[in-house]
């Protein structure tokens, strides 16, 4: 098994007529996803490498169960509460720099809907051998039995990569999005991986900035029972500055990786000191 | 984004908050005359400038300018005064201070709302010491406007009554509106005053606007000067689109995605080397972004060894290569690279008599091993 998507998803690419949707639409196919359309309002008719392009998800929901989506910020609120709007389950949103205000919004709608919003300024979710909705580079991943949640891009690549080196393949591999606010965390992950008959352990990279880790380990401690092998990205970081993520900032003691250490180790979890300490903590937990 | 406060002031006046008449100067020579006894505050986008002798008192015109002439002379923790807002000084003897504020809140995915009747200087330690004394609200995701209710169950909370309460509930909405309209992810008035005779006044106006969202909030951006936000270093990062932050050590860092760089920082750390900088190249960087990655690191002063850390997803290993080689760095370099491209990338380097490592934390113990002259190039 897997989480979330699977050989069955079909999947809607919104912003397939653009470079990035372009480019990654035929990646994705090259890896296995099933893409059956394109939306991209005004270009409906026409085609890409063969996949009809429709105006609106109104026309494909009979035909597409999950959307991707790469359209410019300044339109990226439009396009996910009409993919909300349409039933599209989960909607994966590659699109960077959405304002935070549109990003409230998108993320209240889904939970009104029931939908799983992955992302913003995610690199995607990636189920090893049956579907790919992301950006990252395929050859990196094999099939296996580790969950993997990351707040990160390139570093989740160096670890699935450190992984599959390693012998340690995945089952499915997640990017949370860099942004403040984005749809599904680790809490909803680590549930959906303990319930996975298939995932044995679960790695979770996090990074300074917010709390989502420290609520995490909490949970951890209430409901996991699988084990879970932490990275945090971010030490050396000083307060007040972002780090390239917008949502990567130390703002007051809040967010420092230090905090978000010690509350993964209050709740057991083996914590790497370096990217490339992954595989060895995971063969020894599992 | 942050506002000064002159431009949150003008901000909430156009939404109908009160705030003190003012106007900016540049020098000391745009003050042309007073009509009342005035305060004379800098402008300076950092905390604590009261204490550090930012905001100064005056009651006549020549006091004013020498207070000035002082003011435009300081530097508040590094920051140079290049603008002063000369505000009438009101009669705050005995006044009550209130502060009002809205923030972003991650957890909860929504704006929170917050009020408290113990404003002023101290409110960052009420926070921590009387955490009880805010009083705190998680508005409904969404909200284009806050229920005057809401803004006023959270006045009866603090303790106002009657026509102060309806008032500070008011001044509340609006303070929201401020938010909304200019996609702030921060709106705060703290003090929000209210003198012995009654009158509400906001004193003090901070906003920190989405940096994502200034794509349509331009006209905020018409006067805004990043050289103090800023290093000279990060605002040449700026210029070229790179992210950068300058920090304390010697050894500078390059790599493409935020986490990945962070990891490499904690991980020249580890090793015992401190790291001069983050600079994250971005995904797919061309040979020219690499060169002005080099060429922005290499501002600094003091530097020993570059550390560059390359996992090529949409980055091209070749690319990154020819940037390098291109740039032909004066500094010693300890190089990995990975990913896409990567034998054509290596190819380059060793062609040029560049070592190239596979793992990032070998790559990283030799680039401390050269900061300390362990290892020559």
């Amino acid at each position: 098994m897997a989480i979330i998507i699977d050989e069955s998803t079909r999947v809607v690419v919104q912003g397939i007529t653009g470079g990035q949707g372009k480019f990654h639409t035929r990646v994705m196919r090259e890896y296995g996803t099933n893409v059956v359309a394109g939306v991209t309002p005004g270009k409906g008719g026409g085609e890409v490498d063969g996949i009809p392009v429709y105006d609106s998800i109104r026309e494909v929901m009979e035909l597409a169960d999950a959307s991707i989506i790469f359209v410019p910020a300044p339109f990226a609120r439009d396009a996910a509460l009409e993919a909300i709007s349409g039933g599209m389950d989960p909607v994966v949103i590659i699109t960077e720099h959405i304002p935070v205000h549109d990003s409230i919004e998108i993320m209240d709608r889904a939970v009104s809907h029931g939908t799983r919003i992955i992302g913003p300024n995610t690199p995607g979710i990636l189920s090893a051998d049956k579907c790919k909705m992301g950006v990252m580079p395929s050859h990196i991943f094999k099939k296996g039995s580790i969950g993997l949640i990351s707040r990160s891009g390139t570093l989740t690549y160096e670890i699935v990569d450190a992984l599959s080196r390693n012998a340690l393949g995945q089952t499915t591999t997640v990017g949370l999005g860099g942004d403040p606010i984005v749809g599904l965390g680790f809490i909803e992950l680590l549930d959906l991986f303990e319930a996975d008959n298939e995932t044995e352990a679960v790695v979770l990279i996090g990074e300074i900035g917010g709390n989502a880790e420290e609520l995490a380990a909490e949970h951890i401690k209430q409901n996991i029972s699988k084990p879970v092998i932490g990275y945090i990205a971010g030490r050396t970081a000083p307060p007040g500055k972002t780090m390239g993520h917008a949502g990567a900032i130390i703002s007051g003691s809040a967010g420092t990786a230090k905090a978000k250490i010690e509350a993964l180790q209050s709740a057991n979890i083996k914590i790497a000191e370096k990217p490339g300490d992954i595989p060895e903590l995971v063969k020894s937990s599992i | 984004m942050k506002l000064h406060e002159y431009k949150a002031k003008e901000i909430f006046a156009e939404q109908g908050i009160p705030v003190p008449s003012g106007i900016l100067v540049k020098g000391p020579e745009q003050l042309k005359e007073l009509q009342h006894p005035v305060a004379l505050k800098s402008q300076v986008l950092v905390g604590g400038r009261g204490k550090a002798g930012g905001i100064k008192f005056a009651d006549n015109i020549d006091d004013a300018k020498s207070v000035l002439e002082e003011l435009f002379k300081l530097k508040i923790k590094g920051l140079a005064v290049k603008q002063v807002l000369v505000e009438e000084k009101l009669d705050l003897e005995g006044a009550q201070e209130l502060y009002l504020g809205f923030v972003e809140d991650r957890a909860a995915k929504t704006i929170t709302a917050m009020m408290s009747a113990a404003g002023g200087i101290d409110i960052e330690q009420v926070a921590s010491e009387m955490p009880e004394k805010i009083i705190k609200k998680q508005l409904q995701p969404g909200l284009k406007t806050l229920n005057p209710y809401e803004a006023r169950e959270m006045a009866i909370q603090i303790g106002l009554k009657g026509a102060t309460m309806t008032k500070v509930a008011d001044i509340m909405c609006k303070l929201f509106n401020a938010m909304i309209v200019h996609d702030a992810v921060l709106a705060e008035i703290n003090p929000l005053v209210i003198t012995k005779d009654g009158m509400i006044i906001a004193t003090d106006a901070k906003m920190n606007i989405d940096d994502n969202a200034l794509f349509r909030q331009k006209n905020l951006l018409k006067d805004v000067d990043i050289s103090e936000e800023y290093t000279p270093i990060e605002q040449k990062a700026r210029k070229y689109g790179l992210a950068y932050v300058e920090l304390e050590g010697d050894i500078a860092v390059i790599g493409c995605g935020a986490g990945l760089v962070m990891a490499s920082l904690d991980t020249i750390k580890l090793y015992g080397g401190e790291p001069a900088n983050f600079l994250d190249v971005g995904g797919g960087a061309t040979a020219e972004n690499m060169k002005q990655a080099l060429e922005v690191v290499a501002m600094k002063d003091n530097l020993k060894s570059i550390f560059i850390n390359i996992f090529g997803g949409i980055t091209r290993c070749d690319e990154i290569a020819n940037g390098i080689v291109e740039f032909e760095p004066k500094i010693p370099i300890a190089l990995r690279m990975m990913g896409t491209n990567e034998d054509e990338g290596k190819k380059i380097l060793k062609e040029h008599g560049y070592n190239v490592f596979d793992s990032m934390e070998d790559c990283a113990e030799y680039a401390v091993k050269l900061a300390s002259g362990e290892e020559g190039r």
